[in-house]
């Protein structure tokens, strides 16, 4: 049987999740792909790729039927960021960074509130960020300062949040704030709470300038006075800290899809190029020393992606270990990504450098997975800590 | 309004990959399968006339039952059903054969259009629609670019391509119609839809379910396929230069010559 499309791995799939892959991936070669170019250099959020992502019901992908979605496990909506990242690691993360926002609301919310915000974001009318990060505290969020003080039926929160995605976009914003200053414990001060971004109060401080993912804007934000009802808070006072780190383990997979994503689209991109570059009379593909390079980045990405899938099945399942395998898809398929990016560019050699071929934009974007939702040194800690509790 | 649309799955023409394999038929494992372009043009009108109009859209293939595969894909666009009609007899049949089932299975659906492609990218015959509308003694509205119905009058109208424009034809519902590329882009099917596909109700008929007559008699296709040739290769085009106001009339010239304009 020839496959339409590049090989990745189905055995281990359910026929649903084949589907909705291949719908995906569709969408992301005829629609996305030809838009990555134009959307890296124009460095604005593509609102027509969250229109498309909307209208396809990718957004419904990691909400429940009753919201609005489509009901589908971890492992799906990795697939479907895979295949967005293979060809813009952007959109990927517009579907990552909507699926993280709507997590503490899926994980802590009360019904009530998950009826109230769950299917706008399943149906992409309304966009979500997630905002722990502070400038003083990234790696470390017993550093975190912005406070939220009770005030009769609402938090009065002051402070602000730094390299949040998507905030200047957002409709909505879940805040980790200091609410118990005093609690004995660093992990019992914060509170999560849902904070919609068209408060008096809330400040778009400024969008950075990045490196990569240069269409998804990444704001510093800043809160003044910002009122926000005591209803907006999701789970209990004191939680936040154990919110932040579950959400974690089911929005790493995520990162790390998109690092899978976006090797796979440079791995593509190196073997066509290989197969069609003449030197010394024939394709660069027939020399062994390209050939070597190709089978490492794809050998490389096919374990990146398998322990990733692995690490959603587990995760799925309950594993108590859940912080672990995410960590450690996340770690691997980061570090791969960064390789087989710099690898592809090295086969186009300095066409490979000019934004002539997408490349260049592939190894830019592939960096970030090293360093957003807990840098790779984080992700060791994480593993480490769990490989020494075991005794 | 219930349109009927014949989806016929053929080789994924983006795949590259149709073959011939025993007997010069397609080899049907060679290739993926995608529902053939003309028919999903006329498919995609059908949606967007039961959106305006109110109604539903049916599909109807004949194909071996791994068409079912093909029929979820035009399902998830957003017919609610679909009849296949699948027959081991039905291997290799040839075009009179193809018609006479398909007419047949269509006269057990209650519909008031019934589209099909103007032709389809494997077999390219062009004329099994035409001769469905013939078989079932029903107007034929070919090459649509554009279909207007008319469902308190029972009436339809269709722009039909021709060499000058178009031309205007119009019927009695119910009527036949042939689609073309001009009818629009096909719609991507929504993640929903795809889910929602497959659940949807495919009935299968076999030769058993459309009457006694429909193989040719003594067993054998009255056609027979001799060879396969790659079509020609086109020549090479025409190069006006000069200036800028005599290129402009040889193309003039020309265009009035071949009666395009």
């Amino acid at each position: 049987m020839t496959q339409s499309g590049p090989i990745l791995g189905s055995t281990r799939l359910t026929e649903e999740q084949v589907l909705l892959r291949e719908a995906v991936r569709v969408l992301a070669d005829e629609r996305v792909a030809p838009r990555a170019a134009a959307i890296d250099r124009d460095g604005a959020f593509p609102e027509d790729i969250r229109q498309l992502l909307a209208e396809h019901d990718v957004f419904a992908i990691p909400f429940a039927e009753r919201h609005g979605g489509l009901g589908a496990d971890l492992l799906t909506l990795i697939l479907a960021i895979e295949q967005l990242s293979r060809a813009c690691a952007t959109t990927g993360l517009i579907l990552a960074v909507q699926a993280l926002g709507a997590i503490p609301i899926q994980g802590a919310g009360t019904p009530e509130q998950q009826d109230r915000w769950l299917p706008g974001l399943a149906s992409g009318e309304k966009l979500i960020a997630f905002a722990l990060t502070e400038p003083d505290a990234g790696s470390d969020p017993s550093g975190i300062r912005t406070k939220a003080v009770r005030d009769g039926n609402d938090y009065v929160i002051d402070g602000g949040k730094r390299f949040i995605s998507h905030a200047s976009v957002a409709d909505y914003v879940v805040v980790f704030a200091v609410t118990n200053p005093e609690a004995d414990k660093p992990s019992r001060r914060l509170s999560a709470i849902l904070v919609e971004t068209d408060r008096p109060g809330f400040t778009v401080a400024r969008v950075e300038h990045k490196m990569g993912l240069r269409g998804s804007p990444t704001a510093e934000l800043a809160f003044e006075g910002l009122r926000v009802p005591v209803a907006n808070r999701l789970g209990e006072e004191g939680q936040g800290f154990a919110i932040a780190m579950q959400t974690f383990e089911r929005s790493r997979p995520g990162i790390a899809a998109q690092a899978v994503g976006i090797a796979q689209g440079a791995l593509e991109a190196a073997a066509a190029y290989a197969g069609q570059r003449r030197q010394f009379g024939r394709p660069i593909g027939e020399l062994q020393m390209v050939q070597a390079m190709l089978a490492d980045m794809d050998a490389s990405t096919e374990a990146a992606r398998h322990l990733l899938y692995t690490a959603c099945e587990e995760i799925e399942a309950g594993n108590t270990d859940a912080a672990r395998w995410a960590a450690i898809a996340k770690l691997v398929a980061g570090d791969t990504a960064m390789r087989v990016t710099t690898d592809a560019v090295q086969v186009f050699g300095g066409y490979g450098y000019i934004d002539e071929y997408p490349v260049e934009r592939m190894m830019r974007d592939a960096k970030i997975t090293q360093l957003y939702e807990g840098t790779q040194q984080i992700q060791r800690l994480i593993v480490a800590r769990s490989l020494l509790a075991r005794g | 309004m219930r349109i009927l649309v014949m989806t016929k799955p053929v080789p994924d023409p983006a795949a590259n990959a149709e073959r011939l394999g025993a007997n010069l038929r397609l080899d049907r494992a060679a290739s993926p399968t995608v529902v053939n372009g003309n028919d999903e043009y006329g498919l995609e009108a059908a949606l967007q006339l039961v959106q305006a109009h109110g109604g539903e859209v049916a599909i109807l293939t004949m194909a071996p039952a791994t068409g079912v595969e093909t029929m979820r894909k035009a399902l998830a666009m957003g017919a609610m059903s679909g009849v296949l009609v699948a027959d081991d007899a039905l291997a290799g049949a040839d075009i009179p054969t193809t018609i006479r089932v398909l007419a047949a299975a269509a006269a057990t659906q209650a519909w008031d259009l019934l589209i099909g492609g103007l032709d389809t990218s494997d077999g390219a015959g062009g004329v099994v629609t035409a001769g469905v509308a013939a078989r079932l003694g029903l107007p034929l509205l070919s090459a649509a670019a554009r279909i207007e119905p008319d469902p308190a009058a029972r009436r339809v109208r269709v722009q039909r391509l021709s060499a000058k424009g178009h031309d205007l034809l119009e019927a009695p519902m119910p009527a036949v119609i042939s689609a073309t590329q001009a009818l629009g882009t096909p719609r991507y099917p929504t993640l929903k839809g795809i889910m929602a596909a497959r659940t949807r109700q495919i009935t299968m008929l076999t030769l058993a379910d459309l009457g006694a007559d429909m193989l040719p008699i003594g067993g054998q296709w009255p056609s027979r396929v001799l060879g396969v040739l790659p079509p020609p290769s086109r020549a090479a085009g025409r190069t006006v230069t000069g200036d800028p106001a005599a290129q402009a009339r040889e193309i003039a010239d020309y265009l009035a010559d071949q009666r395009i304009i």
